[in-house]
């Protein structure tokens, strides 16, 4: 061991990264500096963020019933929700008000875990900002009503399974309309989920 | 006489202080001349100096950047070239703060104080051929002295603070300032002595050769002094891995704690151009100044120094800090002798220039250093055991 070797050594190392740092990729040895703006990294698929409400067609068709399931089992409790009302006040099965405060929401996604209408998801979108903080994040049903392609195309595998699985159980929902000539008319206590046209 | 374009190209800066200096001849007397004269040299340096310090810091800033993998500014500009002047507008508009119990001249006199021997030392630099400011017989006596004197100014603005941090850094300051100067002294020396003069200027001229190679670190001691000199040089700038007078992990900021601004700014501006003159001053000692075959000397010069500095920045990206009493012990234990057995070997050269002589130095240089390895070997005592007693 020659004295001095080991302060060698040690430049040698520094001048290694100074120089892959211009040619190499991030793995091995160069810059992984994501430069943000600009340049961004992917999000994966199952990267969850705050909650957003699906619609299938058209924002008319909104996959939320109003049945409240989420404000209950949301922990901090940022979810709030209103059943709308017909004319004759009679209860429609769709929110009149549905505002989620992106303030308070701790990103856990359990209103999307609860959801037995599979209306409820967690959004990718993770660049929210607003002048002030009481007002300014709490968001809207129009605001938070995204469409069932934007779905697809922010989790692909999830959006497509729930998509299978609602159109399997409106197969069968059919089929048995289709056996079953005159159904009777109390249908409550079965499976939640009927869509009611009109 | 016919001269070649390369001859106009090194001389563009000369040729153009003469011809603005014949212009003023026409029509003004030859007192307002060498006034000018003067006066044209002295703008030059006065502008260099900040300019250069400016895009030192940006240098500096990218190569560690590079060294630890990330990029360093870049938004400013295009590859941040206007860091530095973005940094200077928030230097000037910064608040100054005086600390209340601070002796307030001399902590308004230190940074302004600093900037002086830091300016004055670029005089003796021979920027290229027949760019030296001033051809001064004692040049590098001149430097060594002014070089000296940042010391004072370090303690000035670490004494006037009056935080225990500051006095702290300032002593360190003087300690090792003062300890590295004499190696760095006594490494010149044998420069001076082939050279047989203490002016910058005749020191360059006498490392020419064929092809203007002949600098004196192809010689065995050449390559020890440029080595002593450069590692005191970076000592005596307080940079890294010998800036115990700032150590930020210690001492908060060290001398410069209580200092903000544009006050702060002055000993940055300070500090970076010191840096670049004893660059300098060691390309022109040691690695023939503006010697060099083909390009312009003005060229050679620079090319030079900024070699030097990223070898510091290197060196800054690499090396964690001294303890104090390393710091001090390798400057007088180490540094020092070798210093005096490399003048005995430049006397040697000075008989026999021929491969004995390399043969001889090399050998008289191994075993100095082993003997000196081995003196200065730390001691480590020996770990005592304590038998439990049953």
């Amino acid at each position: 061991m020659i004295f001095g070797m080991g302060v060698f050594k040690g430049m040698m190392v520094t001048l290694k990264n100074f120089l892959t740092s211009y040619v190499c990729k991030p793995d091995n040895g160069g810059i992984f500096t994501v430069q943000y703006p600009e340049e961004r990294e992917k999000v994966i698929e199952n990267f969850r963020n705050f909650p957003f409400l699906v619609y299938d067609e058209t924002p008319e068709k909104i996959r939320c019933v109003a049945c409240g399931i989420c404000e209950r089992e949301c922990p901090p409790k940022c979810i709030h929700i209103e059943m709308a009302l017909d004319a004759a006040g009679k209860p429609t099965r769709k929110p009149a008000v549905f505002d989620v405060d992106y303030g308070l929401c701790m990103n856990c996604g359990m209103c999307e875990d609860v959801c037995p209408f599979d209306s409820i998801f967690m959004d990718h979108a993770f660049e929210v900002t607003a002048p002030e903080q009481s007002e300014g994040l709490v968001r809207h049903k129009e605001r938070l009503m995204k469409s069932n392609e934007y779905f697809q195309k922010v989790r692909p595998t999830l959006a497509s399974a729930i998509d299978q699985k609602r159109k399997a159980s409106e197969d069968k929902k059919k089929a048995a309309a289709a056996q079953a000539p005159a159904p009777p008319p109390p249908s409550a206590g079965g499976p939640p989920a009927k869509q009611e046209p009109k | 006489m016919i001269r070649s374009w390369e001859f106009y190209v090194d001389m563009i800066f000369v040729t153009a202080k003469a011809w603005i200096l014949s212009l003023l001849g026409r029509f003004l007397p030859d007192w307002i001349v060498v006034l000018a004269s003067i006066t044209i040299s002295g703008v030059v340096i006065l502008c260099l100096g900040p300019v250069i310090m400016m895009y030192l810091t940006l240098l500096e800033r990218k190569v560690i950047g590079r060294i630890q993998n990330r990029y360093g500014p870049n938004r400013v500009g295009k590859w941040g070239l206007l860091q530095p002047i973005a940094d200077g507008i928030k230097m000037f508009t910064k608040e100054d703060i005086v600390p209340a119990n601070a002796d307030k001249i001399v902590h308004l006199l230190a940074p302004i104080v600093i900037v002086v021997p830091a300016l004055m030392i670029f005089l003796v630099v021979p920027f290229g051929e027949r760019m030296t400011a001033v051809n001064l017989n004692i040049g590098l006596l001149f430097f060594i002295a002014v070089s000296s004197v940042t010391i004072l100014p370090i303690f000035m603005g670490s004494w006037a603070s009056r935080n225990k941090y500051s006095l702290l850094g300032g002593m360190r300051t003087a300690a090792q300032m003062i300890s590295y100067e004499i190696p760095m002294t006594l490494a010149v020396v044998p420069a001076i002595m082939m050279s047989q003069s203490l002016s910058t200027n005749t020191i360059v001229l006498a490392q020419t050769g064929d092809f203007d190679l002949h600098w004196f670190i192809f010689t065995p001691w050449g390559i020890v002094g440029f080595i002593i000199f450069f590692l005191c040089a970076t000592a005596e700038c307080n940079r890294p891995p010998f800036d115990l007078p700032e150590a930020e992990s210690e001492l908060v900021a060290g001398f410069h704690t209580e200092y903000s601004g544009m006050k702060f700014a002055l000993f940055y501006m300070a500090e970076y151009m010191n840096a670049f003159t004893l660059c300098g001053i060691a390309a022109t000692l040691f690695l023939g100044g503006w010697q060099g075959p083909f390009l312009p000397s003005w060229l050679w010069f620079f090319g030079k120094t900024f070699l030097l500095i990223c070898v510091m920045i290197w060196f800054r990206g690499t090396f964690p800090r001294f303890r104090v009493d390393h710091l001090m012990g390798f400057a007088w234990k180490f540094l020092l002798p070798l210093t005096l057995i490399n003048i005995l070997l430049t006397a040697l050269w000075q008989f026999t220039s021929n491969l004995t002589a390399w043969l001889w130095s090399i050998l008289i240089l191994g075993i100095s250093l082993w003997i000196l390895v081995k003196l200065n070997r730390t001691f480590v005592p020996e770990k005592r055991h304590y038998p439990l007693e049953s």
